[in-house]
């Protein structure tokens, strides 16, 4: 909201500039974003001319006129190329020497063969609004006065923002209080002078009837009546500037008088055709399938669920939110109705939402209007209109309900408590006095304390002790440091996550954290059937893109897009990983809603979360290219399936966690280079690891052979023990021992190392693969498997029967279980 | 055969060929060796008289041995050592360095700095109940609070789950789920509608504290926040209150940082990191409104919370000086590659 500087101080009169009465506003709590003047780049003075005369040029290729235009102490001859003005009207006039925004002086010089002495100026030459259409005529004024009283030259604008619980500051009449009680002056309130302003009706009308037909959709509401009004009356001069460097538009007067008393007061009012109304004038509820055209000239379907203002023949307005086109005020407006009412905030608030309006009138009713301004800004409204536009005063008819006063028992030592500091009990009352609360001792300690009726926001203790301390000011609190009770440091999951982060860093893996969104498209391009239970995800309402309004039920889209970046920024090789939230199955609609008057039971809570889907936490990798780029040690080393899956197995270490890898088909996976990830333990498959299918690696423009993992971190994690328990280990001599196996291929290398150790017990302190041979010196369809063995005993070197022994129980056993023969 | 030894010895070539010399002329099957085990089966009358020629003999080979060692090792350091010199600086960085992501890293970090004061880490769902993320935290339903929100409905604006709009309801999570007294923070991903740009994302990461105990004020909660800046960003950086609203926490403030570059004086010359204000915007913080400790079932006349919580992006920009936001969003590994696993 953008606020004149002089209005502020129409009301609190101090003397500072823009910038000191802002920070002092920033102080209070209200944030002042800009500070702008009113035709910054203006120097000089500008003067009120009268036009004498016109000759209209009409050799040149566009309409010029030749004016004389008397400017109180001498007639100037001008040459003007606009034409919206005519003799004997007002305009404003640059004189030699007075320089115009952009850095342009005016001068006498010749141009279209005369000497213009001088510039008839236009609102945008000014830098005062949009309007280059036409130069500015103006009424109600003479030649030769100072045209930069007139127009707000060299005034200060502030532009405000208010948080949502100060409704009452987006009024000059708000922040004036806040202005007044920062530097200490008197608040001259001008909602204690309106009404009696007006003075009494004209007798011998009847004003029209207004009803309220639901009282919680409506406390109050008001209608003055005028008749005899000009409609050809121009809106004052300053009432045009205020409205401009507000940012909003002179219209027509009797709604720029609307608008200027909502901005200086802070309650909106609403000015119907008093002849375009029928019968008495009510809010009440919208029938379901009734229509009104609003002023923005769309026809709005209303519900039930609407509030409206009505008249005999249907709705004429949506309440506080924005009147009816076929009732507005035309060219022809004689008679007019004043309405304004109060509608809490829960009203505006809904049919601002369901017809996606937000107008000045319904920011102000959300955020909390005055619950007893609306007669005094329907007052302000008529005397204005009177005053401008003549016409006279036939009264008001009102109906409200009975108001309730919100009564705040008030603990005065409540405020020292909560700041930290001493505020004594005299400085608690001043700044209660300060917002205009009133208030009665109850005991010694405690205050009744009653809010002004324009801070619907103050409803309990701990709003007024934000009151009394950022009054006395937030600068002045002291800083000390709780001790908080000794904490038991993170948790094992907490300590996890960060041991698997810098356990991948470390193996040269970058960790990205992807945007969580994905569309079917990322699932249709990772080739998962309709079946697939990734296929089910929770689906935004909003998104941000309509090809991603699926929450991620896999991290690998968002890994692939974004090696896809890098790879498109020309970096081939890459190994990249994240850990993350994905989210499995669709949210169950919970209509439980514990309210907020207590705690909701430990059963309720536990059924309120059965809304939310399963949201484990995942860990991806993807790598594409080279893991060793070429160098001086030689070729590169491209990167193959075992990459990605060692990497998941590199994890499971370092968790203690045994895996079980087996083949499988996942269907991103190049079919025979994939593994499904298993907890030995338990069972659970926590994911798969292998060879992208190259229609992936194709439809991510991802380098030939890419690879990638994922696995289900929160079960890894589960399945981790919490300690390790230190080995015992014999330092007994190493009997090593070589076997070379050949069996029918499909024996998965696991299989035999199994067997194995199932031969060796606990003679066997590590077992590795060390060679895999298939080829001519093998039979078709068989391979060799080269397991290399270290051999210790408990306590004694191992004999060379034992290991003779040993030897022939693995090979017979190998023989027994897979037909395997030693090579 | 002192002789022989001594020859043997100073015509080996190098130290493989002084242990093969050696084994023959001094190792346990030598003319020596042999000679010295002799000693036992002579008459004592003689013992005396050999067994001091053999020592003076072993110790002539002794001496002979050993320096023929020193001088082949002298040999090998100058000389064969020196011939198979490389040149250091030609890159061995044949494997690939990793990076975190700053953001993760930069989370780890503040949390460490409320572990060392006893907090601990609490955390919560990014999809989540919308009483958790609005109603519990005194948003009411239709105010223009909860509206400003920009908040990702899922599956239906009256589904009753969000995206969470802010790390809060882990807030309300704690309270309902901790013994008392409460002292957490939450780092986590927090979700609005926003477009991304250089200074907005819609997904990025907010740090909430809390703390519900007996007797806090707000002069705790602005000790708190000071370690925290002093901490993070150095003692000269203190931080700034302004008043401000927030549903859920009563009386309620902004806090700013004092301006890295101009230290809060930027009189001279406008200042381009803070605009000439010398200061920075930071995050919000405030006493917990006790309509949230009813709604959790604390007494508010009993306990105080103070609560607060600050944009993780912004603060990354500050220490950082990243000065666009997509950097931290898009994963080019020229990005996190710099910060390695710290910030």
């Amino acid at each position: 909201m953008k606020l004149p500087l002089s209005w502020i101080k129409e009301f609190a009169p101090v003397q500072e500039s823009g910038r000191v009465v802002a920070q002092a506003l920033i102080n209070a709590g209200l944030e002042v974003e800009s500070v702008d003047t009113v035709g910054e780049g203006i120097d000089g003075t500008l003067v009120i001319g009268r036009v004498l005369e016109i000759e209209e040029l009409t050799e040149f290729k566009k309409p010029i006129r030749w004016c004389q235009v008397d400017i109180g102490t001498q007639i100037r001859g001008i040459v003007c190329g606009a034409s919206n003005f005519s003799v004997g009207e007002h305009v404003v006039v640059a004189e030699p020497g007075v320089t115009l925004p952009g850095d342009f002086t005016i001068t006498s010089r010749e141009t279209y063969g005369h000497v213009s002495d001088g510039m008839i100026c236009s609102e945008r030459e000014l830098g005062l609004g949009p309007d280059h259409a036409g130069i500015m005529v103006l009424s109600d004024v003479e030649p030769g006065q100072d045209a930069n009283e007139l127009l707000g030259i060299g005034d200060q604008v502030l532009d405000i923002a208010i948080t949502p619980d100060r409704g009452y500051a987006l009024s000059v009449r708000g922040i004036a209080r806040e202005v007044a009680t920062a530097f200490g002056a008197d608040l001259r309130d001008p909602a204690s002078h309106f009404e009696p302003e007006l003075g009494a009706p004209n007798t011998g009308t009847t004003p029209r009837d207004c009803v309220i037909e639901d009282f919680s959709a409506c406390e109050l509401l008001t209608l003055r009546t005028i008749n005899g009004f000009n409609p050809d009356a121009l809106t004052p001069r300053y009432m045009v500037g205020r409205l401009q460097a507000a940012g909003m538009r002179s219209i027509s007067l009797a709604v720029d008088v609307t608008n200027y008393v909502m901005l200086e007061l802070g309650q909106p009012t609403h000015a119907f055709d008093l002849d375009k109304l029928e019968g008495a004038v009510r809010v009440r509820r919208a029938e379901s399938g009734e229509k009104l055209e609003t002023l923005d000239h769309v026809e709005r379907i209303l519900s039930p669920r609407d509030t409206v203002i009505a008249d005999s023949r249907g709705p004429i307005a949506l309440a506080g939110t924005m009147g009816g086109l076929a009732t507005e005020i035309d060219a022809n407006t004689i008679n007019i109705a004043i309405e304004a009412a109060f509608f809490p905030a829960s009203t505006v608030a809904g049919n601002s939402r369901r017809h996606k309006i937000s107008s000045e009138a319904s920011r102000r009713f959300e955020r909390g209007v005055d619950r007893e301004l609306a007669p005094v800004a329907s007052a302000r409204v008529c005397a204005l209109l009177i005053e401008h536009g003549g016409g006279t005063y036939a009264g008001m008819s009102a109906v409200e309900s009975p108001m309730s006063e919100t009564v705040i028992e008030f603990d005065l030592g409540l405020s020292t408590r909560t700041a930290g500091m001493t505020i004594d009990h005299a400085t608690v009352i001043e700044k209660l006095d300060a917002i205009g609360a009133t208030h009665e001792p109850r005991g010694p300690e405690t205050l009744l304390v009653t809010a002004p009726s324009w801070r619907p926001d103050l409803t309990q203790p701990a709003d007024l002790v934000e009151e009394v301390v950022r009054l006395v000011g937030y600068e002045k609190l002291p800083s000390t440091l709780p001790s908080a009770p000794a904490g038991r440091g993170l948790t094992f999951e907490q300590r996890t996550r960060r041991r698997v982060g810098n356990l991948l860093a470390g193996r040269g893996l970058h960790e990205i954290r992807a945007y969580p969104f994905i569309g079917s498209a990322d699932l249709d391009a990772l080739r998962l059937p309709e079946s697939d239970p990734r296929r089910s995800s929770p689906t935004l309402v909003n998104p941000l893109s309509e090809l991603a309004p699926k929450m991620r039920s896999t991290l690998l889209p968002g890994l692939l897009s974004v090696a896809a970046r890098n790879v498109g920024r020309g970096e081939n090789d890459l190994a990249l990983f994240e850990i993350g939230s994905v989210f499995l199955g669709r949210v169950n609609k919970s209509n439980l809603d514990p309210g907020v008057e207590s705690k909701p039971s430990d059963q309720a809570w536990v059924d309120m979360q059965q809304a939310l889907p399963a949201q484990p936490e995942h860990l991806g990798v993807v790598f594409c290219g080279a893991v060793e780029s070429a160098g001086v040690w030689g070729s590169p080393r491209l990167v193959s399936w075992r990459d990605s899956l060692d990497a998941v197995m590199a994890v499971a270490d370092e968790l203690g966690i045994a895996l079980e890898i087996r083949s499988a088909s996942d269907p991103s996976f190049h079919p025979g280079r994939c593994a499904q990830v298993t907890l030995a333990k338990a069972g659970d498959v926590i994911g798969f690891a292998g060879e992208l299918h190259p229609s992936i690696v194709e439809d991510w423009n991802l380098p030939k052979r890419s690879c990638a993992a994922e696995v289900d971190l929160t079960k890894l994690m589960s399945a981790a023990p919490r300690s390790t328990v230190a080995p015992a280990f014999s330092n007994s001599p190493l009997a090593k021992e070589d076997l070379a196996f050949v069996v029918e291929r499909r024996y998965p290398a696991t299989e035999v190392e199994a067997i194995i150790r199932e031969a060796t017990g606990d003679l066997l302190e590590a077992i590795r693969l060390f060679d895999v041979y298939e080829g001519d010196q093998i039979p078709p369809s068989h391979k060799s498997l080269a397991y290399s063995l270290r051999l210790r005993s408990e306590g004694h070197t191992l004999s060379a029967e034992q290991l003779h022994n040993l030897r022939d129980r693995i090979i017979s056993l190998v023989a027994e279980r897979v037909g395997g023969t030693l090579r | 055969m002192v002789v022989d030894a001594i020859a043997a010895f100073s015509t080996a070539a190098d130290l493989e060929s002084l242990k093969v010399a050696r084994l023959t002329h001094f190792g346990d099957r030598s003319a020596i060796s042999l000679a010295n085990r002799e000693i036992g089966a002579l008459p004592p009358a003689a013992k005396a008289e050999v067994g001091k020629r053999i020592g003076e003999a072993k110790a002539r080979i002794k001496d002979a041995l050993e320096s023929r060692e020193a001088e082949l090792t002298q040999i090998r350091d100058n000389e064969v050592l020196l011939s198979e010199k490389v040149d250091v600086s030609v890159p061995v960085d044949r494997l690939k360095r990793g990076a975190r992501h700053p953001l993760t890293t930069l989370m780890e970090r503040l949390s460490d700095v409320f572990i060392a004061m006893g907090y601990e880490i609490a955390e919560g769902p990014e999809l989540e109940l919308e009483w958790a993320n609005f109603d519990a935290l005194n948003f009411p339903k239709n105010h223009p609070a909860r509206l400003m929100q920009d908040t990702f409905f899922v599956e239906s604006p009256d589904s009753g789950v969000v995206l969470r709009t802010h790390t809060s309801p882990i807030q309300v999570r704690a309270m309902l789920e901790r013994e008392l007294p409460i002292y957490v923070v939450a780092p986590g991903r927090v979700f609005r509608t926003d477009e991304l740009d250089a200074t907005h994302t819609p997904v990025f990461h907010q740090i909430e504290g809390l703390a519900v105990d007996k007797g806090l004020s707000m002069a705790d909660l602005r000790g708190t926040l000071n370690h925290l800046a002093h901490v993070m960003f150095g003692p000269q950086i203190d931080i700034r209150w302004r008043p401000s609203f927030f549903p859920f926490t009563e009386p309620s403030a902004e806090v700013d940082l004092k301006c890295f570059v101009c230290l809060g004086d930027s009189s001279a010359v406008e200042c381009r990191a803070c605009g000439g204000e010398g200061w920075i915007e930071w995050g919000g913080c405030g006493m917990v409104n006790p309509k949230v400790l009813r709604a959790v079932g604390i007494d508010p006349d009993v306990y105080s919370g103070f609560a607060f919580g600050m944009g993780i992006e912004r603060t990354l920009m500050f220490r950082s000086g990243v000065s666009d936001m997509r950097d931290m969003v898009e994963g080019d590994i020229r990005f996190t590659g710099a910060f390695g696993l710290e910030v």
